[in-house]
């Protein structure tokens, strides 16, 4: 009697996974999206929003996964799972080729198309992506961000970076030095608030000649704002930064700040799936890059950002 | 080495295996069985791969490349919980180990990209380093009796800040790359990194017993060095815990520390050279990586050292030490590297990723110690 039940719930389980394992297999396009942060941090999370958005308007399966911590050989495990799960697109942020290079690679040859997203322009044509979705070089911003700077009257600047030795960060200060024809200081700062505050107000009061900022995203740049506000020295400063906050907006508002450059990444996780999606139907693709940023917001661009953000998108 | 030392074994019998050596002669062999600590673990990848094929049976997962993949992340989870859970059975921690494969990493990717070492040079002077650090943990230890969960916290930390400074002093960026291109042709690239029966797979794919692409190669090179090493430091370190004396010592010092030194067990000796162990697994793991990937990272081995715990853990070692095995470590290994591959198989929203593994490594533990109650109970 034993034995008969447990071959009857040996049956059982085995029916159930059948029938679990048939609702899987539907004939739907899959995709598969891995970048190298997690969907809870607040860039990647409106890049999820744009991915999630654009998986329901094309009715296609997507899953969006990203190693535990910035991993690159994880990711690179993350890639070939995606690859052994034969889909029919793959969107990856790149921020380190060497390190994802193998994995890439597996995906195109398996006949995979790929789509870079964020970071890994470069590695399009050396790899064999289809394309990439994302801002144009961070020193071509840095470029743009001198130009702004100088049109609104500043003649010397600094770049306030917050991730020294991140060469993407160390580049867009390599491009304001340039586009101010080399009169632009470097600072390091960090995430943590006294500490910026510290090092800003002394390297401020060391150079009375600096009258531009430059901070290379949103979290710093309200941290500069609110130790000049603090001082009351504010108005004495035009400030830039890149990436867009709801702190960022009020400070643009009140014109504290000159401008941000949005990267719109929202674009970053929606374009790809709707190419991919098209791409695996009807075999369609573009054929060059797509630059999302550096879209310059200012102080008259705010309520619509602000609308934007409150629905995820930014 | 070879016959355990006959004082030990009757006067300080360990919590568990080993012991009560007279009486399990009478038992059965599959109550024998029942009482080992690794059968909880062994049901748990049972469960496990149960539950992954219902969830992700179609998805690929249980393909030979799928598994492959899965065995990849299992091994150096593995290759470190192997020396964890020696080290957890004489009742230490070694928090120290992920942030250990960082700066093992660096020293090999400085030493070949910067100082051009060759990379067994590169590979050896890291092994000496990182083990020299590792009897300092130990050391510090036993002499200060401060917990080693605060002492390995402490080189934890330190090892991270000084891998991501030095990096960029000398190297001016956090990352290292193209480290096996300064010495191309070492063998070490294929013993760390390579694939073992090539020719083997290649064959067995022209004759389509395995997946193939299309241009006829297999879908899998052959079978990653990680999960050899894995196999084979599983196998020594259960033949010199089960078979040697120094196997007895480990027992006797998480078992019960007053009684082993009482009957003359080297108490200190063995945790030194068990965190030396530990450090130079990070070794093995990062050297691993390396090979395979021909890049270094300041930020690798991030958390590992909680994944190495975790798989001990659900392998059925005790976090206070006197009863576990490496078989069970091994294990435990193979169900979280299952659980974090798997996961991704079954497509679902990775958001939940972090719920569904906890849910899963305490699924796995429970049962483990379920299954362990009933079989103890039943003697």
């Amino acid at each position: 009697m034993k034995y008969r039940r447990a071959g009857l719930l040996g049956g059982f389980v085995l029916n159930a996974c059948l029938v679990l394992a048939s609702a899987h297999a539907e004939d739907v396009i899959k995709i598969a999206v891995v970048t190298h942060s997690q969907s809870s941090d607040s860039y990647w999370g409106v890049v999820k929003k744009g991915v999630d958005d654009a998986a329901k308007l094309m009715r296609v399966n997507v899953s969006y996964d990203a190693p535990q911590t910035t991993d690159m050989v994880a990711m690179s495990r993350l890639i070939d799972a995606a690859v052994t799960q034969k889909v029919q697109g793959l969107v990856v942020s790149i921020p380190d080729a060497a390190a994802l290079r193998k994995s890439l690679k597996a995906a195109v040859d398996a006949g995979i198309p790929v789509i870079a997203i964020d970071s890994g322009k470069d590695e399009v044509d050396k790899l064999g992506l289809k394309l990439y979705v994302g801002t144009t070089s961070y020193f071509d911003q840095g470029l743009l961000a001198a130009k702004r700077l100088m049109a609104a009257g500043v003649k010397k600047a600094v770049c306030a970076n917050h991730e020294p030795g991140n060469l993407v960060n160390e580049s867009a200060c390599d491009g304001l030095k340039k586009g101010m024809d080399g009169n632009a200081d470097r600072l390091e700062i960090s995430l943590d608030p006294t500490d910026t505050a510290t090092r800003m107000n002394a390297y401020l009061s060391a150079h009375p000649e600096v009258t531009g900022i430059l901070a290379l995203g949103a979290p710093p740049a309200s941290n500069i704002i609110a130790a000049l506000r603090k001082r009351g020295v504010i108005g004495k400063y035009k400030i830039g930064n890149f990436d867009v906050s709801g702190d960022t907006l009020s400070a643009l508002s009140n014109n504290e700040l000159l401008f941000s450059f949005d990267s719109q990444q929202y674009l970053m996780g929606y374009l790809p799936i709707v190419m991919l999606t098209l791409n695996a139907k009807f075999g369609l693709m573009p054929i060059s890059n797509i630059y999302t940023g550096p879209n310059p917001v200012t102080s008259q661009d705010r309520d619509k950002i602000a609308t934007l953000g409150k629905k995820g998108m930014r | 080495m070879g016959m355990p030392n006959e004082s030990i074994e009757t006067s300080i019998a360990p919590k568990g295996v080993g012991s009560d050596s007279a009486r399990s002669e009478r038992l059965s062999i599959l109550a024998k069985l029942l009482r080992r600590p690794e059968l909880g673990a062994l049901s748990g990848v049972i469960l496990v791969y149960i539950i992954f094929y219902c969830l992700a049976g179609s998805s690929g997962m249980f393909t030979l490349r799928g598994m492959t993949e899965i065995l990849q992340v299992s091994a150096e989870i593995g290759i470190l919980a192997t020396t964890a859970s020696l080290l957890m059975i004489a009742g230490e921690f070694d928090l120290s180990m992920g942030s250990m494969i960082g700066f093992a990493g660096v020293i090999i990717g400085l030493g070949s990209t910067v100082y051009h070492l060759p990379l067994y040079l590169a590979i050896v002077l890291a092994l000496v380093i990182c083990a020299a650090i590792g009897a300092l943990n130990g050391w510090l230890t036993v002499r200060t009796g401060v917990p080693s969960f605060i002492v390995t916290l402490a080189s934890m930390l330190i090892l991270r800040g000084e891998a991501i400074s030095d990096t960029r002093a000398i190297n001016g960026y956090t990352q290292i790359s193209n480290i096996t291109e300064g010495d191309p042709d070492s063998s070490a690239i294929s013993l760390f990194g390579g694939n073992a029966a090539q020719s083997l797979f290649s064959w067995m794919a022209h004759h389509h017993w395995i997946d193939a692409n299309q241009a006829g190669d297999p879908s899998v090179a052959g079978i990653p060095a990680s999960i050899l090493w894995w196999v084979a430091l599983t196998a020594v370190a259960t033949w010199v815990l089960m078979r040697t004396r120094f196997g007895n010592w480990i027992f006797a010092v998480g078992g019960d520390k007053t009684s082993a030194i009482n009957v003359g067990v080297p108490v200190d000796r063995v945790k030194i050279v068990l965190f030396m162990l530990t450090a130079m697994s990070a070794v093995l793991f990062a050297a691993i990586q390396i090979m395979q990937v021909g890049s270094a990272d300041t930020l690798r081995g991030t958390q590992k050292e909680f994944d190495a715990i975790i798989a001990v853990v659900i392998g059925g070692t005790l976090l206070t030490g006197g009863y576990g095995s490496p078989i069970g470590a091994f294990l435990g290994a193979l169900i979280y590297g299952t659980v974090q591959m798997g996961i991704v198989y079954t497509r679902s929203d990775a958001d939940r990723f972090k719920v569904f593994l906890g849910v899963m490594v305490l699924l796995a533990v429970l049962f483990n110690n379920y299954i362990r109650r009933r079989a103890t109970q039943a003697r």
